[in-house]
Formats: C-alpha cells, structure tokens, sequence
C-alpha cells in the first residue's frame, strides 16, 4: 500500500488529516500497523482530554507487543472512533480509513507544518 | 551479519516478515498470529525453527557427560525415545532447557535453544572431563515442526513410517519424502504434531518444505511464525528460556521439579537444589489469567497483592487467542502461588486482578 500523499506524518508512525477546520484525524500507518501484526484493543483517552505534543493519548494492544500513541501537536480529543471498541482488526485492515483513532482540536496550528510529507516519511520507514 | 535457515529464501517468497532472533533471520509471522495460531489448534501449521541447536554425544562416555550436565535421568532412555531436561549451573540457575533424544547405545543428540547453542556448547565442552565425543552440528541440522491435530493425516503420504504410531516424546528414523530424517513427535504447542530434522548438506531443504505444503494442501496447513509460536506455548505454559527461566532461576521454582531426579547420581547443580528442597523456596512461578478482557500482561510487569505490594513480577504473557483473555506467567512470593489466588497485575497507570491458574490454560 502507498503512502497517502494527502496525509502528515510523525516519526512515532501515525498519520494526521487536516479537515480543514481546525481539527486533525489521526491514526497509525500502514507500516505502524503492520509493525505491530493483530491488534487486541485500542485504549484511548476520553473526549476533552487536553494534552501536549508528545504526550500519550493511548495505547494500541497488539497479540505480540503494546505501543504508546503519542499527541502529534498540542491539543484536545473531539471525538473517538467508537467503531475500534468493538472491531480493533480495523487498524489493521484499514489504517488510514475506517481504523481513525481520535480527532483533536489543535491548539497551535503552526505545529503541523512540523510534520513529515509522505516522502518524507517513506524515507524513514524504508 | 545475520544467519539465514535453509528455508530463508521461501518464507521471503510467501511474505514471512523476517526479524533478528538468536542471531537469525527469521519470520516472526505470515498472515498474522491469530490465523497461524488457529492453523495449529484446529488443523496444521509448519514452523521453521532451525535456529535450534543440535550437539551429539558419543562413544562410551556418552551417557557419564548427560547425566553429568542434565538435570533429568537419562539412563531411563531406550534408543527411540527422548526426554525433556534443563542444565543447570553448580548453583542450581538454569543454564538452558533442552530435549535429550537416545539415539543409540552411546549415541545421544541434545537439542538446545537457538539463543543459546554457544554458551550450551561452551558450558557442556567445559564439564566434558571424561572426554565423550561432543560436537556441535547445529548449522547442518535444519528443524522443522509440523503442529497441529491433522499433522499426522497430512503427512502420512510422504514417509511409509506408521507416524501415529509413534508416541508422545518418541522418534524414529526414517525415510521421509525422500530424505533421511529424524521423525519425532515433539513440540512446543501442546498439540499433537511432529519434528523433523535433517541435514541440509544432503538434503534440499526447500524440496522438503514443498513436499509438506503439497501434502498439507487439503488439510489448511498454514506457514507459522515465532508470533503464533510464542502464543501457543503460552498457552501450554511451556517455560521459555530468557523470559520464564534463567541462570538466575532454579528449575525447582519454575515447576520443573518433575524433570529434576535427585536419585540419579551426581549431575551439576545438585548441592544447591537439594538445599534449596530442604530450606524451602521463597518464591514460586505460577500461571494465571487476567479476569477483564482489556488487559494483557507483559514480561516485565510488576506481579501486586491486593494490598498494592510488590510480590512478583510477570515473565511472558500475551492475549490468549483460544481463550480472548489476558494470560500470562511469573514469579511470586510463596505465599500467593496457591491455585486460587487472586493477584493484581500492574499495567501502565492501573491494576488488573488476575487469578493463579496452574497451566495449561486450555483443556
């Protein structure tokens, strides 16, 4: 699977969507997911949960490992992706589209242009 | 540089994502660990796992060197059959586990842990006073285990060796598709399945794979990795060396107490085992499953009593894929390993309550 070029990256292997209205969508690559084979659960903090860049905002469960998810820039979770409580293996299936993870109010717009382009992040995975 | 199996070019063709272990290259997993797990529980699976070590013991001191270094009593062994030991060092920690296979009067192959093959061949070297002929053939020796309940059917029509007939913990030597192999009905998944080693300067390694895959068309036989590998033993209970014990464990405190035969004769380690049978252990390894289906214990975790008290910490543990629960292995104090007890196990910011399960945890 290529790498969305419409998408940012962060060298911790999430994605981030700018909708474009001052939220972001954030998930895990395709090679985060990849990396981490069958995914158990998906534990997220709740809705108004405010944090820094690089804070955790949950942990991925996988079958072999757990990994920390990590805030990509500072802000606020709006909303979850109820559908991972029931159906983590979406992650896996569909990282960049059904497998979301949060949407954040992002409090400091000048943070995503930190962000890695998909060559960018192409770069560090390959 | 990493070492490669003979096998390394085929699990790159069928897509094994390929990892460091033991100084090998090799595929952690194919399609993914639930569907290779699954493989193994209801059908077959077929894992590459010749980074295992092989040593053969010779001549007429042969028997004197195992006994010497093994904990279990190998005397008992007829050529055909093998037996589960470990190896301890002159203070009872564990060296490593291995299976001691009698292939002969005077004729023995130990299998060790990939991980471990030269410390095991250094240490054994080392206490081989009585000079038996001991060598390390471990780069020649390809393994591949064969698991699962329909092993023995897909496998059947490769070798004229009666392969059901060959109990648990025996081998035999034979012909199997083609090749001179050593058949032995072993494993690390507690289902019923087979082992077979042989020599890749003889052998077309990759030849024999397709072989397996060929007969294991009709049975869904499965590719497996150390993923599905790992999970499976797990929930066996089956120890793993560097996790659940070490040479800072004794095989006493790791419920191996039934492979260690006090009544052999002198074998290293066993002034320190017998104190420690008179003095008591202080600390216990235990089995145990985590009530909440949202928590999964990992090596490293700290093992709580309800008080909050640090008293154990867990060795390996990982999602029960049979069971969709949380299981896992460790060491606590004495007082908590009873069956029965409830203990709490410390994930990130919180605490999950688990119960001391005696393994296997299926069955």
């Amino acid at each position: 699977m290529s790498t969305p070029a419409d998408l940012k990256y962060t060298r911790e292997h999430e994605w981030v969507k700018d909708n474009g209205d001052g939220t972001i969508t954030v998930g895990i690559t395709e090679f985060a997911q990849g990396e981490l084979g069958d995914i158990v659960f998906v534990e997220l903090e709740e809705v108004g949960f405010d944090f820094d860049k690089d804070e955790t905002f949950g942990t991925v469960e996988a079958v072999k490992t757990v990994s920390e998810l990590y805030a990509p820039v500072d802000g606020e979770i709006t909303e979850l992706n109820e559908a991972l409580e029931d159906n983590p293996e979406l992650v896996n299936e569909d990282p960049y589209g059904e497998g979301w993870m949060i949407k954040i109010k992002v409090s400091d717009a000048s943070q995503l242009e930190d962000l890695l382009s998909a060559d960018e992040y192409d770069d560090i995975t390959s | 540089m990493l070492k490669k199996t003979p096998f390394h070019a085929i699990h790159q063709r069928i897509g094994g994502k390929l990892v460091e272990f033991a100084g090998f290259e090799m595929p952690v997993q194919y399609k993914g660990i639930k569907t290779e797990h699954a493989a193994v529980r209801e059908a077959v699976g077929v894992f590459d796992v010749s980074h295992m070590g092989e040593f053969f013991v010779s001549g007429p001191y042969a028997l004197d060197l195992v006994q010497k270094v093994t904990v279990n009593d190998a005397s008992k062994l007829v050529p055909g059959k093998a037996q589960y030991s470990c190896m301890c060092y002159e203070d009872g920690g564990i060296v490593d586990d291995l299976i001691v296979y009698k292939l002969a009067d005077e004729h023995y192959m130990l299998v060790v842990n990939g991980a471990n093959v030269d410390k095991d061949f250094e240490w054994i070297s080392s206490q081989n006073s009585m000079n038996a002929e001991l060598v390390n053939r471990s780069d020649d020796y390809a393994l591949l285990a064969v698991q699962g309940p329909k092993s023995a059917n897909a496998l059947q029509k490769l070798t004229d060796v009666d392969l059901s007939g060959i109990p648990f913990y025996g081998f035999t030597t034979g012909t199997f598709a083609g090749a001179d192999m050593i058949i032995s009905a072993t494993g690390y998944t507690g289902e019923k399945g087979f082992e077979l080693y042989f020599d890749v300067n003889t052998t077309d390694a990759e030849a024999i794979w397709n072989a397996i895959f060929e007969a294991g068309d009709t049975f869904g036989m499965e590719p497996c990795g150390l993923g599905a590998r790992d999970t499976l033993r797990l929930e066996m209970g089956y120890a793993l060396y560097g996790n659940d014990i070490t040479a800072q464990t004794n095989p006493l405190e790791a419920r191996l107490g039934w492979i260690t035969k006090f009544d052999k004769g002198e074998f290293v380690g066993k002034n320190s085992l017998l104190k420690v049978k008179e003095e008591g252990k202080t600390r216990q390894m235990i089995g145990f499953i985590v009530e909440d289906q949202r928590s999964i214990p990992r090596n490293g975790y700290d093992i709580l009593n309800d008080n909050g008290d640090k008293i154990g910490v867990v060795t390996s543990g990982t999602m029960s894929i049979t069971l969709g629960k949380g299981i896992g292995m460790g060491y606590v104090e004495l007082p908590y390993a009873a069956d029965g007890t409830t203990i709490q196990i410390a994930i990130r910011k919180k605490t999950a309550a688990a119960t001391v399960t005696k393994p296997p945890f299926i069955k």
